[in-house]
């Protein structure tokens, strides 16, 4: 069992309607409690960094989600679900991340902002399929020593991360047409037989 | 580097797509989803869905809509068509779509760009221009075309941006329904004067008029619908056409 977590500020039901149709099993978790009951983690961040910290604090789940990640459990984060993981983010100083992952983001400073469309996902590594994506985001991470694929906009940034059972997309899986569906089995695959 | 998106509109009239369609084996012709899944397989980007349901009874068959359309296509799609309301707004996100579009009501209550915009985000809203060549260059019309605002349309684009506006459909009611061409002064003034994302839309009617909307006119997404609905031309044919001239396209 696969658990959304709804922190009432976005659209998951494009996530767990995409999860459903290639077969998975999930459910919408709205609290903390609900979050050492499955078996994996899906996290569609939305908003602004700052609110979607806001939000989870005082919803309860932020210490426990970031517990449960540190734990182990795989974990997929989805957008602001990607930055979450690091340190911080130009858009809202002073709010911290999760940390597992070493740097902060920052905001596109080339081009139309937000990169709002379809680009290219070059994975670094074997395994992670190639092909176009759709994104939604001014704020990206510039480099990471677990960088799993790049995308070219105005220069190259990090659009997919792995460290562990951790893996996170800057853009939205469940947007990308058949190639975003084959994402994710691909991650259901990485960690289920384990 | 960004592709530019081809985008069919499919017009809708209580929950079923009314205009004419040209899919051989089609079960169910007016289905928006099986016609939206047709689309998506052939390489669609984006789907519009423009709601034309004209009594306020029927309305919330475009919500079951979104609804049935989010459970089975998984690209982005915009629902446009008699919003008025953040409520209206909150619904149809609620289901599923992943932007809404506004025309009428954000001339009328501007308010409504920058409510929408800061509580939902701006990628979520999506302002659609009809502009007429008139006064000192086009003019902005409501109410389906029918009303001349007499607002200047590029004045008004940038007011939007200024707003919160995620994007600009913009279509030219001069070249709209015409075949001729989109209208490539229109867009290149609009692309020039704004920073988001504009969508052309009216005129389409030959694999260069798209190519000339996005080329010249500096478009960053084509809006079409007859010459797909009818069979002209898949979305694949326009894919082929502009990636042959140079122009980044998603397959």
């Amino acid at each position: 069992m696969i658990g959304i977590i709804d922190y009432g500020a976005g659209n998951i039901a494009s996530v767990y309607n995409a999860l459903t149709y290639i077969g998975q099993e999930a459910r919408i978790l709205r609290s903390a409690d609900e979050i050492p009951s499955v078996d994996a983690l899906v996290f569609p961040g939305q908003g602004s960094f700052g609110s979607m910290v806001d939000n989870l604090r005082s919803r309860g789940i932020f210490e426990p989600l970031r517990r449960q990640v540190e734990d182990g459990t795989p974990f997929l984060g989805i957008c602001l679900g990607l930055q979450i993981l690091f340190e911080g983010s130009e858009e809202s100083p002073g709010y911290e991340g999760f940390g597992i992952m070493r740097g902060t983001c920052t905001r596109f400073t080339r081009g139309k902002v937000p990169q709002i469309g379809w680009n290219t996902v070059r994975p670094l590594g074997e395994g992670m399929p190639e092909g176009w994506a759709y994104f939604v985001n001014s704020y990206r991470v510039e480099s990471s020593a677990h960088a799993l694929a790049l995308t070219d906009y105005y220069g190259d940034f990090v659009s997919a991360v792995r460290r562990d059972d951790v893996t996170a997309f800057q853009f939205h899986p469940e947007k990308s047409g058949p190639y975003g569906l084959s994402l994710l089995t691909w991650w259901f695959s990485c960690w289920q037989n384990e | 580097m960004l592709a530019k998106r081809i985008i069919p509109c499919l017009d809708v009239d209580g929950g079923r797509v009314v205009k004419g369609t040209n899919f051989v084996d089609i079960r169910d012709a007016g289905d928006p989803v099986e016609l939206g899944k047709r689309y998506d397989e052939q390489g669609a980007d984006e789907l519009v869905f423009l709601d034309i349901t004209a009594s306020h009874e029927r309305r919330d068959t475009v919500v079951d809509m979104v609804r049935r359309v989010a459970r089975e296509i998984f690209i982005p799609f915009t629902v446009g068509g008699g919003i008025g309301t953040v409520p209206a707004i909150e619904r149809i996100l609620k289901a599923g779509a992943d932007k809404v579009s506004l025309n009428t009501a954000a001339v009328q209550h501007p308010d409504i760009v920058r409510e929408s915009s800061r509580y939902f985000g701006s990628q979520c809203i999506v302002i659609a221009v009809d502009a007429k060549r008139g006064g000192a260059g086009w003019e902005v019309y409501i109410h389906g075309g029918r009303t001349n605002t007499g607002i200047d349309a590029l004045a008004w684009m940038k007011d939007v941006e200024r707003m919160g506006a995620g994007e600009i459909l913009l279509t030219s009611m001069d070249c709209d329904g015409t075949k001729a061409g989109y209208d490539l002064e229109l867009l290149r003034a609009a692309t020039s004067a704004l920073s988001i994302p504009v969508i052309a839309s009216g005129g389409a009617g030959t694999l260069s008029s798209i190519h000339d909307a996005l080329a010249v006119g500096g478009a960053d997404a084509a809006l079409a619908a007859s010459i797909f609905h009818y069979g002209t031309y898949t979305v694949r044919d326009v894919k082929d056409y502009l990636a042959a001239r140079g122009i980044e396209v998603r397959y």
